[in-house]
């Protein structure tokens, strides 16, 4: 049993592989890895919610070699992306940029966040305001008295 | 006032309804083209094994005339589903070229064989595609109409039907070939 435990506890730690073959692998593991995280950033155009190192389409495989390519020749991190939204458009970044066009996308769930706030605000304070009138008038001393009595009763 | 208030669920519902129903007419695969209103890419595709060796695709040959610049593989299921009415359209005059697009070119070439050639000029893309890559190509078949100037004006995703040419493509073409 234990083993068994061993066993799928192990198959926990392990990293889900990435689609690029080997064949497809830079060999200066510094290119690599820079083409690994711009690929992380790219959306695969045929199965679009994975980027093109997570996706085996065809297309995904071709955009990997193309932007390996660029890569060895020199290009850095920002003209490969340049060249893929020239074709592909924005919506291949899985990160869109902040632009005027996207300002509802980044600032949306701010502003909903905010108006959450208000109407929370806004509800405790009627609430206050309708429930708690006014702090009670102090005892008088024959309830004090009274209330210290029946205390008294209970113990 | 208050009671307008409790109004807001319901109004919120019915604004999900709306986008609910956009969405299902909505496909998320039909990306705007990038290139539209933008010079035909620049290549030079070698022709199709067996055919003239002045047979193949570049840029210069998109200038002169109106044309249809069509993906397809012999891969592709929907390309078959398409080319017949891409043969009508040869017949009505229309000038079509096409990409054999991630395709090995004597497979290319022996499709055309099978299916008819309705193409004025072929030429192969082999993978890693970067002809394609630089159209923008998501999926095959795709057409991309090239006014005179060599400009890209429209790309259409998916096959080419009659009802599709009679309402967007063919409207297009006729008023670029004014």
């Amino acid at each position: 049993m234990k083993r068994v435990l061993f066993a799928l506890g192990l198959g926990m730690l392990s990293l889900p592989a990435l689609a690029a073959d080997p064949s497809e692998m830079l060999k200066d593991p510094a290119l690599e890895t820079r083409a690994e995280n711009l690929g992380k950033e790219l959306r695969c155009l045929v199965c679009q919610s994975e980027s093109i190192e997570d996706s085996n389409a065809d297309l995904a495989k071709d955009l990997r070699i193309v932007v390996r390519e660029q890569i060895q020749s020199g290009k850095s991190d920002a003209e490969v992306k340049k060249f893929v939204v020239d074709r592909y458009g924005d919506y291949v970044l899985l990160r869109p940029p902040f632009k005027p066009t996207t300002l509802v996308l980044w600032l949306g769930p701010f502003a909903f966040f905010g108006l959450g706030l208000v109407a929370v605000w806004a509800f405790y304070r009627r609430r206050g305001a309708s429930q708690n009138p006014a702090a009670p008038a102090p005892l008088t001393e024959a309830e004090k008295r009274r209330l210290d009595a029946l205390l008294k009763e209970e113990k | 006032m208050r009671r307008l208030f409790y109004l807001l669920p319901l109004v919120g519902f019915l604004a999900l309804v709306a986008v609910f129903k956009w969405g299902l007419n909505h496909d998320p695969r039909l990306l705007p083209s990038m290139l539209i209103d933008r010079p035909v890419p620049e290549m030079s595709l070698a022709p199709l094994p067996g055919r003239p060796a002045e047979s193949g695709l570049s840029t210069a040959d998109l200038k002169g005339r109106v044309s249809l610049v069509n993906i397809y593989g012999s891969w592709c299921i929907a390309c078959v589903q398409e080319h017949p009415y891409l043969m009508e359209l040869k017949k009505a005059g229309i000038t079509i070229h096409g990409i054999d697009w991630r395709d090995d070119p004597v497979e290319g070439a022996k499709w055309l064989k099978k299916h008819g050639d309705p193409y004025d000029r072929v030429g192969a893309d082999p993978a890693p595609g970067r002809a394609a890559i630089d159209f923008g190509v998501t999926g095959a078949p795709e057409t991309f109409v090239v006014d005179r100037n060599g400009v890209i004006r429209y790309k259409h995703i998916g096959p080419i039907t009659p009802e599709v040419w009679k309402t967007v493509l063919g409207p297009i073409v006729q008023e670029l070939s004014k």
